[in-house]
């Protein structure tokens, strides 16, 4: 394993909700200026993953180390000041504060000196989100609030990027618009990225690495295209009415 | 977790004690004008300034000393725990719920032999049957009937909030409506217990419709202050309209309840007299006792019973989400209105039983903090279970009825003790305690009402505890 | 409109002139749609268009600012739903319908969850609460009537097993699916899901589909669904509707829709690995087929390539709505032209149209392009991009006689007009030619380029005009089968009878 050049390195970890184990020994790493894949099922775990990597909840054992820290015990604001940004599970915009206000939210790191160039660009990737730039966040549709979630997560000039289904509930056209973009973030940029995806297609043929993860373990994991063309995977994630 | 406690047991002791001198000075900084210094008056009326070093010494020692242990002990000590627990979890939860299975009905024969039980022991150690009679009078009406009051207002209360999600704060309205109609009508018109009873009980189910309607609408912090609004009101009104409620006089003298026509009289005629036993006020009270425990417990079997009708079903799926509820096409408004109209009907039927009890009623009785308490009562019990609302009770008003008798604490702090005053104190603390240990109440789990295969517990995580 | 009456008798919602203002936002903006009995009806469209916005008017949790919603039971029963409550439309209507955010009871059990939808008719059979409490048998029996049906629907979305366990304990697609059985056990007769797809892998997708097909096929239930996942919309839908910004942009079968430019252009874009999908089906079926698919396709581009420039070319792409700067879109467009000019200069040459058209993504129809048609004789693409190529490719067309007019009329009647084409305007109003069906703002703006203004124009199409009118509006068959002349003959001697301003038959 190439550790010192791992940006994000979670080691052997374990997850528990009440008694109910959700991830067991799950040992994964994202490079610097990778995009990294996790696709699995509903229910599989992903989800847990990247809160785990939040302390949200704190894993049980195992490590997650972060450019060389360790920051498996770090409370989840410490964890976010170290420029982690993630586009949860279920949007979590703030629906009382208007679209405008919800960006400065995930700016608040900076002390926006940034603040209008980033919102700039987040609005070239979202022209939706300009055009609702006072309207409160939970008058937005449901495919608006997932462009401001991600729009807010892209505020915080993130070195590591989250994204838990940044694809759920919008339209086709902006899903290519995101994949896109994220692309070209991290050709830029050198963002790295930790993508979480169902829509397994997209995300293998947007990363470069995959992992496959079933009922909260990694059993597969490899260079996207090995993945796209891996017939187990490909029957389990990628075709799906011709079983 | 383990690896962390024996390879670093220096730093953890460094962290506590740094922790502890934090909480010392915190502590140091907080009592210090509260505690540390006190005005008092002297004999020519003038203020004087008394330095009390010594009390605030304890309070800051004990924080500090306090955060020390926690942090030491208590902590490390907890997580092993819960990392052996982790392993042994599914044969613990088998032998919990066992134990859950019969704990009502344990508790249930323990209620109904309690009298005699008390008397028994007090007749033992008085050596005497008359002395245990009067000795236990204190025990079944501060202790029984007192507790069984609160037991049932919670259920009641329990109806809106712990089902149906809707926070009510003036709860007490309801018990203030049905003691006045029990008071009035049974001193004007000389109507018995028997009759005003559910009448009590209906008075106080229009006047929770009357509550409802305006309510409908709101939701959360806003329900909650219109419902705080109508509890004053209510109480407003019985001090106000002196020409029918004699105001802050309060009425008095109001009848008593029977016993299928048998009075609790002495002299001929009354129950003593009838079945040939020596006078005693006691045998009312106990005759009480049961009342007041068969009320509660019909509160229990209606609640029971409800959670398996589709109103029931419907009051916890508004808990949950009422958009949803509309959505499947369960009218909102009539099902809250029930919820309120239910409540209110219990709190009706513990109000007039109150009036029976004290033979008097005043406003003073129907206060905001009896709607607190009985909503504390609901939240440490768990939201939604009968069992856990049951136990908070005895907790909470047995708890501070128990104060009342501590005097050994004057030996302690002296005579000018007085533990009374500190009884609030000692309920805030104990709250407190219980919401930290138990965030959600005693009982958090749910039980399902209806089931498949297997009737298993809901999580706490799971359910929610509605938005009003 | 006698075809549209028709058509109501087997419409079990019609949704009339719907309109939904938030102070000064307009989410639906005149709207007309219906659903038919019987078949699964999709709304589909980019995100904020006002699809949910549609489903909370249909169900009540919103009141439309304006329009007439008319949900027809299969008693003959009719509703106006915007007249009214919520739970009265699942109730009295049966209307059920999920949420786009799952709105499960998660502190309730699976069980639970199903036997909360079936309150109404549990309610009567405990006689209002009352009688259950007293223990009567009919409600016991109802009881257990009501728990077999919810396992019945349990055993359909495959949670017979998990039916004690919490529904917030669920997986993702299991509370999905859960949702909508609980919207099945109010036992509805049209059934509204809002992206029920969302968050599925393809192959619980998959399982959706087979799960919605059997509802419709068994219990007859009509289903209207919103739903950005293609493979659902296109596998199982009868009929899609497509909305941009609160007004209907195409409405149709799917493929019919899958194929509208403007849908591709709103909200579809191009998928790369269809493109590569679509190219090994056209190899398959013959050379001809792709190229003509790609000259369908790049027609539509390039004619948006002339007005505007090339960067901003997909700003006003085809909608009529605000401008959507939509970047990749342009890039794609621009390839597009390019790839047309490619094969106007080589028309012919097929064998070379073919790499460029491999490198290039663009959607086409193999379906609808007709094999049978000669390639070049609709050539959009010269008309502007090579206009030097234009002669040779319009000798070939059978309908000869069209080229020679168009050189013939005034300089801004574009090359392809049809015969009776008009430099202007008769008496310098045109006629609303948006009132034939099918023909929407941007088809008319096209006529009116090329010199059709009026309804007789259409009127007296012959059938190379028809094909010369298709080879510039990029609708295939479609001037046909809407019976646009039929329509426009109609029209025409409305207008004539009417004592309009319009004078009749006078320049030609």
């Amino acid at each position: 394993m190439a550790e010192n050049k791992a940006l994000l390195s979670i080691e052997n970890v374990e997850t528990y909700y009440g008694n109910i184990r959700a991830l067991s020994g799950v040992t994964v790493h994202a490079d610097a200026g990778e995009i990294v894949t996790l696709i699995g099922a509903n229910g599989a775990g992903k989800s847990t993953l990247m809160m785990t990597i939040f302390g949200m909840p704190r894993a049980r054992s195992g490590r997650i180390m972060f450019d060389g820290k360790d920051i498996t015990q770090l409370p989840t604001h410490e964890i976010a000041r170290l420029r982690i940004a993630q586009s949860p599970e279920g949007r979590r915009i703030f629906p009382r504060m208007t679209v405008q206000e919800n960006l400065q939210m995930g700016a608040s790191l900076d002390k926006l000196e940034y603040f209008d160039e980033d919102v700039r660009k987040v609005f070239d990737l979202f022209p939706r989100l300009k055009e609702r730039i006072n309207q409160r966040g939970g008058t937005l549709s449901g495919g608006e609030q997932q462009m401001l979630a991600i729009g807010r997560a892209l505020m915080a000039r993130p070195r590591l990027l989250l994204l838990d289904e940044p694809s759920l509930g919008l339209a086709p056209l902006i899903i290519k618009h995101i994949f896109e973009a994220i692309k070209e973030l991290n050709k830029t940029t050198g963002l790295t990225v930790f993508l979480v995806e169902q829509n397994a297609f997209g995300a293998l043929k947007l990363a470069d690495r995959g992992y496959v993860m079933v009922n909260g373990i990694v059993t597969m994991s490899g260079a996207s295209k090995d993945l796209l063309a891996n017939p187990e995977v490909r029957a389990a994630y990628l075709e799906g009415g011709r079983h | 977790m383990a690896d962390v406690q024996t390879s670093n047991p220096e730093s953890n002791f460094a962290k506590a004690v740094k922790e502890g001198l934090v909480a010392a000075a915190l502590a140091l900084g907080l009592f210090l004008l509260i505690v540390g210094f006190r005005t008092d008056q002297n004999i020519r009326n003038e203020l004087v300034l008394n330095q009390r070093w010594g009390l605030l010494a304890i309070f800051v020692l004990v924080a500090g000393i306090g955060r020390f242990l926690l942090t030491a002990y208590v902590t490390p000590w907890n997580a092993a725990r819960a990392l052996s627990k982790r392993t042994v979890a599914a044969k613990e939860a088998k032998e919990q719920s066992a134990f859950r299975k019969s704990f009502p009905k344990i508790g249930l024969a323990l209620l109904f032999v309690y009298p005699f039980l008390v008397i028994g022991t007090l007749a033992l150690y008085n050596g005497s049957m008359m002395g245990g009679l009067q000795g236990s009078l204190k025990y079944v009406d501060n202790f029984g009937i007192q507790i069984l009051i609160y037991v049932m207002l919670a259920w009641g209360l329990n109806i809106v909030i712990g089902l149906a999600g809707l926070l009510d704060l003036g709860y007490v309205a309801f018990y203030a409506v049905g003691a006045y109609s029990y008071a009035l009508l049974s001193s004007h018109f000389g109507l018995s217990f028997w009759l005003l009873l559910p009448m009590a009980g209906i008075f106080a189910a229009l006047w929770g419709i009357v509550l409802g309607f305006p309510v409908l609408r709101l939701r959360g912090d806003y329900l909650a202050i219109v419902t705080l609004a109508f509890g004053e009101i209510i109480r407003l009104v019985l001090i106000n309209w002196t020409v029918v409620t004699k105001g802050t006089f309060g009425i008095s003298g109001i009848a008593k309840a029977t016993l299928f026509g048998i009075p609790f009289t002495p002299g001929p005629g009354g129950f003593a007299n009838l079945l040939g036993l020596p006078n005693s006020g006691v045998y009312y009270k106990i005759f009480l006792y049961y009342l007041i425990l068969l009320l509660a417990l019909l509160t229990a079997w209606v609640t029971i019973r409800l959670r398996r009708m589709p109103i029931g079903r419907a009051w916890e799926a508004l808990r949950e989400d009422e958009i949803a509820c509309r959505s499947l096409g369960i009218n909102t408004t009539t099902t809250k209105l029930t919820a309120f109209a239910t409540g209110a009907m219990f709190g009706g039927f513990a109000g007039s039983f109150f009036a029976a009890r004290q033979g008097f009623v005043s406003p003073e009785s129907f206060v905001f903090l009896e709607s607190a308490i009985i909503l504390a009562i609901v939240v440490l019990g768990g939201m939604g279970s009968l069992v856990g609302i049951a136990i908070a009770a005895a907790v909470m008003i047995g708890g501070t009825e128990l104060l009342r008798e501590l005097e050994f604490l004057k030996h302690i702090f002296g005579n000018d003790f007085t533990p009374e005053l500190y009884r609030m104190l000692l309920f805030g603390l104990a709250m407190i305690v219980v919401m930290v240990w138990k965030p959600r109440g005693f009982v958090g789990n749910r039980e399902p009402s209806a089931f498949l295969h297997k009737r298993k517990l809901v999580s706490s995580e799971f359910t929610k505890e509605g938005h009003g | 409109m006698v075809s549209e009456v028709q058509k109501n008798n087997n419409a079990i919602l019609r949704v009339e002139r719907l309109s939904m203002k938030f102070g000064g936002l307009i989410a639906i903006n005149d709207l007309n749609f219906e659903a038919k009995r019987g078949a699964i009806t999709a709304l589909i469209g980019p995100n904020g268009a006002g699809k949910t916005t549609v489903f909370n008017c249909i169900t009540g949790f919103y009141k439309p600012t304006e329009g007439m919603l008319t949900m027809t039971r299969q008693n003959g029963e009719e509703y106006l739903l915007e007249r009214m409550a919520d739970f009265v439309i699942t109730k009295k209507a049966k209307v059920a319908r999920t949420f786009q955010n799952i709105r499960l009871f998660s502190g309730l059990t699976v069980l639970e969850n199903l036997l909360v939808a079936q309150h109404n008719p549990l309610m009567l059979s405990s006689g209002y609460t009352i009688l259950g409490l007293l223990g009567f048998p009919t409600y016991k029996k109802a009881a257990a009537d009501a728990i077999e049906k919810a396992r019945f629907w349990l055993e359909k979305i495959n949670l017979v097993d998990r039916a004690d366990d919490p529904a917030g304990d669920l997986p993702y697609g299991a509370q999905r699916r859960l949702e909508i059985a609980r919207a099945m056990c109010t036992e509805p007769e049209l059934l509204c899901l809002d992206e029920p797809a969302a968050g599925l892998n393809a192959r619980e997708s998959a399982e959706l589909n087979k799960l919605l097909l059997d509802i419709r096929d068994e219990t007859g239930t009509s289903i209207l669904l919103i739903e950005h996942d293609m493979s659902v919309v296109m596998e199982i839908s009868d009929h899609v509707v497509v909305l941009e910004y609160g007004t209907k942009i195409s409405d149709g079968t799917p493929d019919s829709v899958k194929n509208d430019p403007k849908v591709i252009a709103a909200y579809l874009g191009v998928e790369d690995e269809e493109i590569v999908e679509m190219l090994e089906q056209a190899e398959a079926a013959g050379v001809d087929d792709l190229t003509a698919a790609v000259d369908l396709m790049s027609s539509e581009a390039i004619h948006e390539l002339e007005e505007t420039h090339p960067d901003a070319a997909a700003v006003s792409l085809v909608t009529t709505g605000p401008a959507r700067p939509a970047k990749p879109a342009a890039a794609k467009k621009q390839s597009v032209a390019k790839l047309a000019r490619t094969t106007a200069s080589t028309a012919t040459g097929t064998s070379e149209a073919k790499p460029a058209a491999k490198k290039t993504p663009v959607k086409a129809a193999p379906a609808k392009a007709e094999p049978a048609k000669p390639v070049a004789t609709r050539p959009a693409a010269p008309k502007k991009a090579a206009p030097a190529a234009a002669a040779p490719a319009a000798a070939k067309k059978p309908a000869p006689k069209a080229p020679a007019k168009a050189a013939a009329s005034a300089s801004q009647i574009k090359a392809g007009a049809t015969a009776n084409a008009l430099a202007a305007p008769r008496g310098g109003k045109a006629d609303r030619l948006i009132d034939i069906k099918g023909i929407g703002p941007v088809n008319e703006r096209k006529l009116n380029e090329h010199g059709i203004f009026h309804f007789d124009q259409i009127a007296s199409w012959k059938k190379a005009d028809v094909i010369a009118a298709e080879a510039y509006l990029a609708f295939d068959g479609r001037i046909a089968r809407e019976d646009w002349i039929g329509q426009a003959k109609a029209m025409a001697k409305a207008s004539q009878k009417k004592p309009a301003p319009k004078k009749s038959g006078g320049a030609e």
